[in-house]
C-alpha cells in the first residue's frame, strides 16, 4: 500500500487518535493515521459532551471552526422513580460566557472537522482500513501494522493505539486483556429530531444555549446504570447504558430498557412529536483505575477508551482520550527530538505525563467507586430511588397527617429496606470511595 | 407489538454498507448454547443472534451495531469469534 517509513503510525481517528495524529504532524513529525470507518466518526457513538478545554489546547481557535451544537448552561441530575422524578437542577448564566466550557456536539460531524485539521497539519489519513494486526521484530518491539488492504506491512518507528473501547489489535498482541464484562457498559441511544423553537421552548434555552438531563433510579431496573437527554441545536440525543455482566444477569433488552425511559412520564414530554433519525449502541470503559492496562511498551504506547481511560462517574471520555493523545504525541515528540529510540524506557515518558495530568489523578480519586456501584447496585440503582420517591410524594401530599408522624414513616421505610447497619454502611462505602 | 419487532424498526433508520457473504462474527457449531451465548439473544442492541427451533443461538450480523458486547461476553470461552469488517463496511453512522 506504502512504500515509505513513519515516523508513527496512529490506528484510529476517534478523539484519541486525532488528537495524537494533530499533535505530532504539527511539530513536523511523518504521521500516518488509519481508520476503519467510511470516514472519520462513522463508527464512533457518544453522548455527547464536549470539554472545551482539551481542545482548545489541541486546536486553539475551534469555537471559529469546529461543528458545536449548544454551550452548556443548565445540567439536571434527576433520580427516577417509577413515575416520578427527584431533581437536582444547577443553572449558570454565567456559563453564558465568550469562551463557554461545555458543549453538545454530533460526535460524526464533529470527528470528520477534526480530521480535516489533523490532514492540514500534514498527516497521512486513509480511512475504509482496518488494521488486522500489530508486526513485531525477532525482539518483540513493535515496528508496524499489517492492513486488510493490498500491499504488505506499513513500518514507523512508534504504533500509538487509538482503537477504542473494543481494542483488538493491543489484545491479540497480548499487550493488555480483553474489557471483562463487569467492567464496561454497554450503552444505546437514539438522535430524536424537533424544530429548534421547541427545544429551546421546551428547556428553557435561549439562542444557543442547552442543557443536560442526567438521570439514574429504577430506569436501570436495579443495574449500575443511567439515561441521559442532552439538547442539540435541532436534536435531542437520548441514550441508557448499563454494565454489561449485568444485563447478562438480568437478561433485559437494552431497547427494551431504552423505549421504557424514553416512555417515563418525566421523560416523554420533552420528546413529544420528534422524528428518530438513528438507532446506535457502543460500549463505554467503566472499570476506572484499577483495570488500566500497561500503557506502553517497546514501539508502542496506548490512549483513550483502549486503555480504559474514562470516567463514568462523571461522564467524562473524550476528554481523556484528548489529553492522553496529545500527551503521547508530545512525549514521542521529545523522545524523536532527542534522536533517540522508541524503546519502552523511553516510552515511560508518556506515563510520566499522564500521572501528572488530571487524567490519572481524577481516575485515582475515584478508584474505588466502580466496584462499590456494581456490588450494591440494587440499593443504589433501585431501592434508594424508590425510597426517595415516596419520601418526596408523602412529603408533598397534604392529606390531614400530621408532618412528625410523615416523617416517622419515611425513616421507617428506609430502615425497613436497608435497616440502619445497611444505610450507615452504603453511605459510608459511598463518601468513602468518594474522597 | 413484540420488542423484536420494534428493534428492526431502528435498525431500519441506520445506514449500513453490509460486506455480503462476509459474516464477521461466528458463532462456534454447539449442541447446547452456553449461559453467554443464550444472553445474547436478549442483550445484544441490534437484535442478531436468536434461538432456533432445535435449542442452538444463531447469528445474522447484518444489523450488527459493532458495540462489541458478544465478544466481552462470548469470545474468551470460545463460543464465538469476533472481528471488525472490512474497512469500510457495516455500520455507517450519520450522527453517532
Ligand atoms: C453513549 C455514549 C455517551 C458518551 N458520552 C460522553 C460524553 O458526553 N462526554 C465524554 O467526554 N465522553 C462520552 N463518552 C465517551 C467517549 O465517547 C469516549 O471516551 C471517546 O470517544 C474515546 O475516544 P477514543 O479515541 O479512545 O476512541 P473512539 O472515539 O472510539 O475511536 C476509536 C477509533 O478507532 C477506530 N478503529 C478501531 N480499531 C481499528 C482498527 N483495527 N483499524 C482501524 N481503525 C480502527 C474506530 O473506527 C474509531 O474511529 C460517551 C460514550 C458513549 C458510548
Ligand atoms: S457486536 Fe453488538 S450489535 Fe453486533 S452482534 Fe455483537 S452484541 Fe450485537
Amino acid at each position: 500500500m506504502i512504500e515509505e517509513r513513519f515516523d508513527a503510525i496512529v490506528i484510529g481517528a476517534g478523539m484519541a487518535g486525532n488528537a495524537a495524529a494533530h499533535t505530532m504532524a504539527s511539530r513536523g513529525l511523518k504521521v500516518l493515521q488509519l481508520e476503519r470507518g467510511e470516514y472519520p466518526g462513522s463508527k464512533n457513538v457518544q453522548g455527547a459532551i464536549l470539554y472545551a478545554d482539551m481542545v482548545e489546547k489541541i486546536v486553539p481557535n475551534f469555537r471559529e471552526e469546529a461543528p458545536l451544537e449548544r454551550h452548556l448552561v443548565e445540567q439536571r441530575f434527576w433520580m427516577m422513580g417509577d413515575r416520578s422524578h427527584t431533581a437536582l437542577q444547577y443553572r449558570n448564566d454565567d456559563f453564558n460566557e465568550d469562551k463557554p466550557n461545555r458543549y453538545t456536539i454530533v460526535r460524526s460531524q464533529f470527528d470528520r472537522w477534526f480530521s480535516k485539521e489533523v490532514q492540514a497539519q500534514g498527516a497521512i489519513v486513509i480511512c475504509e482500513t482496518t488494521v488486522m494486526e500489530l508486526v513485531s521484530d525477532a525482539y518483540g518491539k513493535v515496528i508496524g501494522v499489517r492492513t486488510d488492504r493490498r500491499g504488505g506491512t506499513i513500518f514507523a518507528d512508534v504504533v500509538v493505539l487509538c482503537e477504542g473501547v473494543n481494542g483488538l489489535l493491543g489484545t491479540r498482541a497480548g499487550l493488555r486483556a480483553s474489557p471483562k464484562p463487569e467492567h464496561v457498559a454497554l450503552a444505546v441511544k437514539e438522535m430524536h429530531f424537533l424544530p429548534r423553537e421547541t427545544i429551546e421552548a421546551r428547556f428553557n434555552l435561549r439562542g444557543d444555549e442547552g442543557v443536560v438531563v442526567e438521570a439514574a433510579g429504577v430506569i436501570s431496573k436495579g443495574m449500575t446504570g443511567m439515561g441521559f437527554v442532552y439538547t442539540n441545536k435541532e436534536s435531542i440525543s437520548v441514550g441508557m447504558g448499563c454494565l454489561v455482566s449485568d444485563f447478562a444477569e438480568n437478561k433485559d433488552t437494552p431497547y427494551g430498557l431504552l423505549e421504557a425511559f424514553k416512555n417515563h412520564p418525566s421523560i416523554k414530554p420533552l420528546l413529544e412529536g420528534s422524528e428518530v433519525k438513528e438507532y446506535a449502541a457502543h460500549l463505554i470503559p467503566e472499570g476506572g483505575y484499577n483495570t488500566i492496562p500497561e500503557l506502553f511498551g517497546d514501539g508502542w504506547v496506548v490512549c483513550g477508551d483502549a486503555a480504559q481511560l474514562n470516567n463514568a462517574i462523571h461522564r467524562e471520555g473524550s476528554n481523556l482520550a484528548l489529553t492522553s493523545g496529545r500527551l503521547a504525541g508530545e512525549a514521542i515528540f521529545q523522545i524523536k527530538s532527542r534522536k533517540e529510540a522508541m524503546t519502552k524506557q523511553n516510552l515511560a515518558l508518556y506515563k510520566k505525563l499522564l500521572d501528572d495530568s488530571f487524567v490519572m489523578k481524577d481516575l485515582k480519586k475515584y478508584k474505588d467507586m466502580p466496584a462499590l456501584l456494581h456490588a450494591n447496585s440494587q440499593n443504589y440503582f433501585l431501592a434508594y430511588p424508590q425510597l426517595v420517591s415516596k419520601a418526596m410524594e408523602n412529603f408533598l401530599r397534604v392529606d390531614g397527617t400530621p408532618k412528625l408522624d410523615k416523617e416517622k414513616a419515611t425513616i421507617g421505610a428506609f430502615i425497613k429496606e436497608r435497616k440502619w447497619s445497611g444505610l450507615f454502611g452504603d453511605a459510608w462505602k459511598l463518601a468513602r470511595a468518594w474522597r | 407489538m413484540s420488542l423484536a419487532a420494534r428493534v428492526e424498526e431502528k435498525l431500519y433508520q441506520n445506514r449500513y454498507l453490509v460486506d455480503a457473504g462476509k459474516p464477521h462474527i461466528a458463532i462456534r457449531p454447539h449442541e447446547k448454547p452456553s449461559e453467554n451465548l443464550l444472553a445474547m439473544t436478549h442483550i445484544c442492541p441490534a437484535g442478531c443472534y436468536s434461538e432456533t427451533s432445535s435449542g442452538q443461538v444463531e447469528i445474522t450480523p447484518d444489523g450488527c451495531l459493532e458495540c462489541g458486547t458478544c465478544r466481552v461476553l462470548c469470545e474468551a470461552s470460545g463460543d464465538i469469534t469476533w472481528n471488525y469488517p472490512r474497512g469500510g463496511f457495516g455500520v455507517l453512522f450519520k450522527f453517532g
